[in-house]
């Protein structure tokens, strides 16, 4: 039972972890990609090379070509590719715990890239635990990995370029969208539309995204901007959307609701690391710490991609280039000149695909009221079914801690780990209190990040030799 | 709920409560069941309110299924294999109290 | 930078330092609990949360079983929070023997506690082992049973504790750390955030207590460990009492929402300078085998989390509970050696009797801090 090693581990095949593991390869890295997936793309590019061969790209639209590059160059770049692995555990030392479908097993890297992408925004407005209430995400999943769709009528709820996408690709595969209602303010997007002459340096992607909304008037989809106090009714299922907007209330029947604000990075494996994370503002969200390659505060593990904050799916792949050059000068593969003029082209990449971030960060900042609940019985914690009024009691007794008010409530504690409501409870608490989101924190996260079945557990491979002592006497 | 752009091939025959169900090879069993008209998959721990998939990648644990005998599986990171035993868990107690 | 003064200081917020606060507030005084991090943030609130006079060291059974008396009217002693312990008695605790070899030790071990004087512990046979653990895997032969004996839930109980002190008014400062000690007429406490002056000094400092006694130039033993716990999903019900192991490492319970706890003897990453403990998944392994051989049910288990604490470890797996040999009017308590949870409740009403009406009604002299003075401090087996 030897363990396995590695130069360089890198988990998640998404266009950051992609392009990071052709560069690595090519450099003569001996590298590993493991990934939950069956096959490369990550969430962006989820089936990308199915979906190309047998020409259903060309519905979902032209922006998945770069994911077809990306796959064809890791495929033959002579990268070791793990698909259907689930990894639980990463450790600053370089140890690597996993569950594949031959079982538990333990491996080593002398570096490890995280390149974990984003998951969407929890949305916890009342009845968002009914089924029928979905993210938006999760409906696009489906398309792209599937060809699964909606037939039933959908509403859309929220704020996000996201929202505008999927709203188009369900409708040209023929679905029914009921209402597409946009939380982020209107007067909001009428201000950044007179920025336009300034936004349109930030390149294509903004005139797509008025192509988009532009396809979406012409379609007769009614799109209603300003809306808050999103409200799902129905006993078993989703049956109708009530929300607030012009001054009044209004009420929809909806067969299925798709809820999103937008996407945050996943950090439960580089929390569980113990790698230093900060604040975003602009974002809203906590993210590692990295420098301009990737590497984080613990000395072997760096992060690229959406996982150290959002640029989206172009920028990743740069940002997994760049941290795959650095990986390769740590480990004395090539030099700190040579890392530097590699990195040129992909640092003005970088630049040109994060220009439009500010602005789609302003433009579709989740408002206050749409991510952190107000009302008492609204669920903060789907798992343990833990409400803003149990919050607040937690709150009360000493719970300003979201590791305290977890252990008070269960919040947290369930098998999502904390995944649904780390992001709600840390907000929450920063508003009851009236401390900064900052200092309030958020859940410390235990390994394994993943569920590991005991007797995968029980059966795990890897060697017991070299590990560090267990107690001390100093 | 949800429908086929195309049909699915019926490469994979999968067993939820016994009953099968035709699912394309790639599909998860998430995917496969949703498909198939399933609306909810588990029930809550606390309520036993019945739930569905909301997050199809693997973060909102709310695709527990049991799969060939083993509970608390994510039917959205678990591909379908042909005669695979899949069974929805909701006819859980509901348990009350917090603890570890 | 304020100056804060009192009678007593308190070095050390977890369940130990909280509990002797909470018993000297009982008795008129007015402590100040200081603690670097949070309330049970270590090893006093991720513990296995068993409430155990089994096997107890020789030394430890009349405190252990003066402390579940109290633990039977935990009301009494924490009125309104008592119920936040989520504590349950009367569950027993049961050593399952697996072979014949297992039971000899048992047998022997129950010889003793009655030869000592005690008659909690009792040898059960096959069918006594199937009625009060029917889940137990066929081939287990019998045990040894302690019936009084419970569980509750470790952080929840630190946090009773603490809010219980609260009300009898004792103060914490959490978040502070202890920089300096001196004793002039009173003790003078330089921390991050001020200057504390008292006249009672006690060090409930744990994996760290030994860096406090260092302060006053006390030399007391460094050993530490992470104990490490791992918690399944929920499960419907299938074992009551606390199950520990005989030939194997193993304690294992099933808390009331469904989640089964598993530990004993799995030992993680300690960084005292970091102050984190990390579990080793190489070393769950076996105790995850362990478990699915002694409960066949245990096989169909998920584990969702897993965790470690930062503990002191004494050479001779026993408390150091006395008078500091170097300083006035200071007191430790710590070195539980990763079992002081059940003790909680008596060895803070002990401290406070030592320093108010100076006498402990319990015999406490085998844990006298001067008894590692003689021998060079050495690690004992690995067994908790």
């Amino acid at each position: 039972m030897s363990n396995e090693h590695h130069d360089l581990a890198i988990v998640g095949a998404g266009p950051a972890g992609m392009a990071a593991a052709t560069t690595a390869a090519e450099l003569g890295l001996d590298t590993v990609l493991l990934d939950e997936q069956r096959v490369p793309g990550g969430q962006i590019y989820r089936n990308i090379e199915h979906l190309e061969a047998s020409g259903e790209l060309v519905a979902l639209g032209d922006e998945y070509r770069r994911g077809i590059e990306l796959a064809r160059a890791f495929r033959g770049s002579g990268a070791a590719y793990r698909p259907g692995s689930i990894v639980w555990q990463t450790s600053p030392d370089g140890r690597i715990g996993l569950t594949d479908p031959d079982g538990a097993r333990m491996m080593h890297a002398r570096r490890i890239l995280l390149a974990t992408g984003a998951m969407e925004r929890p949305v916890p407005v009342p009845g968002w635990t009914l089924p029928g209430v979905m993210g938006a995400g999760a409906a696009q999943t489906l398309l792209k990995a599937s060809g699964i769709v909606p037939d039933v009528p959908v509403l859309i709820a929220g704020s996000g370029p996201l929202i505008y996408l999927v709203a188009l690709q369900l409708a040209r595969a023929g679905c029914a969208i009921s209402a597409l209602l946009i939380t982020a303010p209107a007067s909001r997007i009428a201000g950044t539309l007179k920025e336009l002459p300034r936004a349109l340096l930030a390149g294509r992607d903004l005139l797509k995204g008025i192509r988009w909304i532009n396809e979406i008037r012409r379609l007769g989809i009614p799109l209603t901007n300003g809306v808050s106090r999103v409200r799902i009714e129905g006993n078993d299922r989703a049956e109708a959307v009530a929300y607030e907007a012009d001054g009044s209330s209004h009420r929809l029947a909806a067969g299925l609701v798709l809820l999103h604000e937008g996407v945050i990075p996943n950090i439960q494996l580089s929390l569980s690391t113990r790698c230093r994370h900060v604040w975003d503002e602009a974002q809203l969200c906590w993210r590692p710490e990295t420098d301009e390659w990737g590497a984080t505060s613990e000395e072997r593990i760096a992060v690229a991609g959406d996982g150290a904050g959002i640029l989206g799916a172009l920028a990743a792949a740069s940002l997994g280039h760049l941290a795959a050059l650095d990986t390769a000068f740590r480990l004395g593969r090539i030099g700190e000149a040579e890392r530097d003029l590699r990195a040129r082209s992909a640092r003005a990449d970088l630049a040109r695909h994060s220009r439009i971030r500010p602005l789609l960060d302003r433009l579709f900042r989740p408002l206050p009221d749409s991510v952190v609940p107000t009302d008492p019985e609204t669920i903060v914690c789907r798992c343990e079914e833990v409400t803003v009024a149990q919050m607040r009691e937690a709150i009360r007794l000493g719970g300003e801690d979201p590791n305290r008010a977890k252990v008070f409530t269960r919040c947290g504690m369930g098998p999502c780990q904390g995944r649904m409501c780390g992001p709600t409870v840390g907000a929450l608490i920063a508003r009851e209190t009236g401390h900064g989101i900052e200092e309030v924190g958020t859940f410390r996260i235990r390994v394994p990040v993943r569920p590991v079945p005991l007797m995968a557990l029980a059966g795990l491979v890897g060697e017991e030799e070299g590990l560090p002592a267990g107690e001390s006497t100093l | 709920m949800f429908r086929r752009l195309r049909a699915a091939g019926g490469e994979v025959t999968i067993h939820v409560d016994g009953k099968p169900v035709r699912a394309a090879a790639g599909d998860s069993v998430a995917a496969a069941m949703l498909a198939a008209g399933f609306t909810a998959l588990h029930s809550s721990a606390v309520s036993a309110s019945p739930r569905a998939p909301h997050c199809m990648i693997g973060n909102c644990f709310e695709c527990l299924v049991e799969i060939d005998g083993l509970p608390d599986r994510q039917a959205c990171l678990t591909t379908v294999a042909e005669g695979m035993q899949v069974r929805r868990q909701m006819d859980e107690a509901p348990m009350e109290g917090a603890g570890v | 930078m304020s100056t804060m003064d009192t009678d007593v200081i308190v070095i050390g917020g977890g369940l130990h330092g909280t509990s002797t606060a909470l018993h000297l507030a009982q008795k008129g005084m007015r402590p100040i609990v200081i603690e670097k991090n949070s309330v049970g943030r270590h090893a006093s609130g991720v513990n296995a949360g068993g409430v155990r006079q089994l096997l107890r060291h020789p030394a430890e059974i009349a405190l252990s079983i003066a402390a579940m008396d109290r633990w039977l009217n935990l009301e009494g002693l924490l009125g309104r929070y008592a119920a936040m312990c989520e504590f349950v008695g009367h569950i027993g605790q049961v050593a399952v023997a697996e072979t014949e070899e297992d039971m000899r030790p048992l047998e022997a071990r129950a010889a003793e506690v009655r030869r000592l004087g005690w008659t909690h512990e009792e040898v059960i046979d096959r069918n006594e082992l199937r009625r009060l653990l029917p889940a137990v895997a066929g081939h287990c032969i019998g045990g040894l049973v302690s019936r009084r004996d419970g569980q509750a839930t470790p952080y929840l109980t630190s946090q009773a504790f603490r809010l219980r002190a609260i009300e009898l008014g004792v103060r914490f400062a959490e978040g502070v750390r202890v920089t300096g000690l001196a004793h002039g007429a009173r003790w003078e406490v330089e921390t991050s955030a001020g200057h504390f002056t008292s006249d009672i000094l006690i060090n409930c400092g744990g994996a760290w207590a030994w860096q406090v006694a260092e302060l006053v130039g006390e030399a007391l033993p460094r050993g530490h460990f992470a104990a490490t716990m791992m918690v399944t999903a929920r499960m419907a019900p299938f074992v009551t009492p606390v199950v520990i192991g005989t030939g194997r490492q193993l304690s294992f319970k099933q808390t009331a929402n469904g989640t089964v706890v598993i530990g004993g003897g799995i030992f993680g990453t300690a960084d005292l300078t970091k102050e984190t403990a990390d579990p080793i998944a190489e070393r769950l392994r076996v105790s995850a085998e362990t478990c699915s051989i002694l409960f066949p049910i245990m096989r169909r288990a998920t584990i969702v989390r897993a965790w470690a604490g930062l503990e002191a470890r004494m050479p001779d797996q026993i408390p150091v509970i006395g008078r500091s040999q170097a300083a006035p009017d200071m007191w430790h308590a710590f070195g539980f050696s990763g079992h002081g949870f059940q003790l909680a409740p008596i060895v803070g009403s002990l401290l406070a009797d030592l320093i108010v009406d100076g006498k402990s009604p319990l015999p406490i002299g085998a844990f006298r801090p001067s008894r590692f003075n003689d021998a060079k401090p050495q690690v004992g087996p690995v067994s908790t």
